[in-house]
């Protein structure tokens, strides 16, 4: 498994969900991914599986890196960019490990299913037990690998769980076509079946959803 | 101020088979482009990059001038193992129509044994250019160009090209470049003409009838024009309030000068020598006319609605003639066309003036660039 050793190398802070999301991706497809770092996912979808495959990334210097590595990306920012795009101009919008630190989750989770049909979506997930667990006993902000920073310097201002995830998803309107726990690797977890075990022992979130029938 | 002439010398240039009728409506029956190519044609002749130059620029991008003596104008970025790689692309370059480095323009001759055009050369615009350029191409026997790629009014041809003719390029590469000339830039290109216009050395427009150049107000014009390709810190850097002394004014006021003022006398008075007055009061008006977006219902996006080539746009932290937020305008733009974008700001004090030279970031994001489109070609 070369490619998949790549991936780890090139991808930023050990982002191996990223297999995963490309595992949920169709071949030829139309693809924009919004906070895309470096570029190492549009990179495998497009020496993988032929996609055409392009990024949004906030951090000019990771902007810069993927240009110069011959991938398309530009600079800007989810929050303000993604009204310029046209309607259904993506096959996937792809959001990973980004909608926690985004100012407007919901209006950016509105415009991926704008202009695209499909939206994936990765995230840490605030619902695990560890957290649940630091809360409780300590009373103060948890503090992780993946919430690593204090309270108040920390990027991710959006924390949510998978299952709060869940009842955006239906509030909006969003049929969740796939979905799935991963630990901290970015390995899948066993808890498919089970949102609430899911929620409580996983450490991501990843969302494969599609618009749904009445648009808003 | 030394005012010898330099040497004249015959450039290579192509005449056009047609002539041009222009924006302005006329029709210019004997037309001829200065041009440079570097590196070799590809059996298919897909591998050709045209490079535009910006205002004051000419057709010698990657050799050293055959006139001035300086290095190429863009050595860093083109030529043999450089981003724009001559031992790959073929690439051509020329002197942009109005221009005058052996490009029809106002110091040319109205017809065979005429007088010069001066003033009366008609208003040209961007488009006008790109024309010609088109022209040149098609002569050449190039279908379709790998990429054209140019700064600053270099860019303004680079996001005309892409408007005009989307079917014959693959990728745009527009650096520190803008969709229209904003009121500010117009108004500094103002100040270097009436400079021009108010030398009595002028005449009209017939100074070579008088045997002068306007060379004090050419001068002036190149001094303001230069103060707006700098940015404040690469000023202060460079001379700060240092003071020059030796200098040739007399007097009690004027006894010591400032580092900053010997630079841009020294920037104008290397200047009037290498260019006509007439050109630059052509190609400026040309700069000032161009809105891409006014020439397509107001809506920049039309102007490349449906387009398949993939742009690179570059833009410089503190170049405030042509700044990022005009860049970042053309790249929502293009996504509003759902087009394939790349859009880097390079972090740079230098101003307007780092797209010309040496940016690591630039370099590199070029270079990645082409060799991405070059890989989606299938260009060896």
């Amino acid at each position: 498994m070369t490619e998949r050793a790549a991936v780890r190398l090139v991808s930023k802070s050990m982002r191996v969900d990223l297999e995963l999301i490309a595992g949920m991706i169709a071949p030829g497809a139309r693809v924009l991914d919004i906070g895309c770092g470096d570029g190492a996912l549009i990179e495998y979808l497009f020496r993988t599986k032929g996609c055409d495959a392009r990024g949004l990334e906030i951090d000019m210097a990771e902007v810069t890196r993927a240009v110069a590595h011959g991938l398309p990306v530009m600079q800007g920012d989810a929050d303000s960019d993604l009204a310029h795009y046209p309607d259904d101009a993506f096959d996937v919008v792809v959001l990973s490990r980004t909608l926690q630190a985004v100012e407007k989750p919901r209006e950016v989770l509105r415009q991926m299913l704008r202009i695209g049909t499909r939206a994936i979506v990765s995230f840490p997930n605030f619902g695990h037990w560890s957290l649940r667990w630091q809360l409780l006993v300590t009373g103060r902000m948890p503090m992780t690998p993946t919430w690593g920073r204090m309270w108040y310097e920390t990027p991710n201002i959006h924390p949510c769980t998978m299952r709060d995830f869940f009842a955006l998803c239906a509030a909006e309107g969003y049929e969740v076509e796939q979905w799935l726990a991963a630990d901290e690797a970015g390995r899948s977890t066993p808890w498919r079946r089970a949102p609430l075990l899911a929620n409580l022992f996983g450490e991501q979130g990843l969302f494969l959803l599609r618009r749904g029938a009445v648009r808003r | 101020m030394d005012l010898t002439p330099l040497p004249e010398i015959v450039h290579q240039s192509l005449r056009l088979d047609h002539g041009l009728t222009l924006d302005c409506g006329v029709t210019l029956d004997d037309v001829r482009l200065a041009y440079r190519t570097y590196g070799t044609l590809n059996a298919t002749r897909s591998n050709a990059i045209l490079v535009c130059h910006a205002l004051t620029g000419d057709q010698y991008v990657a050799e050293t001038h055959p006139i001035t003596g300086k290095p190429a104008w863009w050595g860093g970025l083109v030529g043999p193992g450089c981003p724009v790689d001559t031992d790959r692309y073929f690439v051509i370059c020329s002197n942009v129509l109005g221009g005058c480095m052996g490009s029809t323009g106002p110091a040319s001759p109205r017809a065979e044994g005429a007088a010069p055009w001066g003033v009366d050369f008609p208003p040209l615009t961007i488009q006008d250019m790109v024309r010609a350029q088109k022209a040149l191409i098609d002569a050449l026997g190039i279908e379709r160009l790998f990429a054209v790629i140019g700064g600053s009014m270099g860019g303004m041809q680079v996001l005309a090209w892409a408007a005009m003719y989307p079917e014959k390029m693959f990728a745009a590469v527009p650096i520190a470049a803008a969709a229209y000339h904003s009121a500010q830039n117009i108004a500094f290109h103002e100040v270097g003409r009436q400079a021009i216009l108010a030398d009595p050395d002028f005449h009209e427009g017939r100074y070579r009838d008088h045997g002068v150049i306007p060379a004090r107000g050419l001068g002036v014009a190149r001094m303001t024009a230069h103060i707006t390709y700098l940015s404040e810190t690469a000023l202060s850097r460079k001379f700060g309030r240092r003071i020059q002394s030796g200098a040739a004014l007399g007097g009690a006021l004027f006894g010591d000068r400032f580092a900053v003022e010997s630079y841009l006398e020294h920037q104008g008075s290397s200047f009037v020598r290498r260019f006509d007055a007439n050109s630059y009061l052509c190609i400026t008006r040309a700069m000032d006319f161009f809105d891409l977006a006014a020439d397509h219902g107001g809506s920049l996006a039309q102007a490349f609605q449906g387009t398949q080539t993939r742009f690179l746009l570059v833009s410089f932290s503190s170049d405030w003639l042509f700044p990022t937020a005009q860049s970042r305008a053309i790249a929502r733009a293009l996504n509003q066309v759902a087009a394939n974008v790349s859009f880097v700001e390079i972090i740079s004090d230098k101003g307007h003036d780092a797209f010309l030279l040496d940016e690591p970031d630039l370099a590199r994001s070029v270079a990645g660039f082409l060799a991405g489109c070059a890989e989606t070609l299938g260009l060896v």
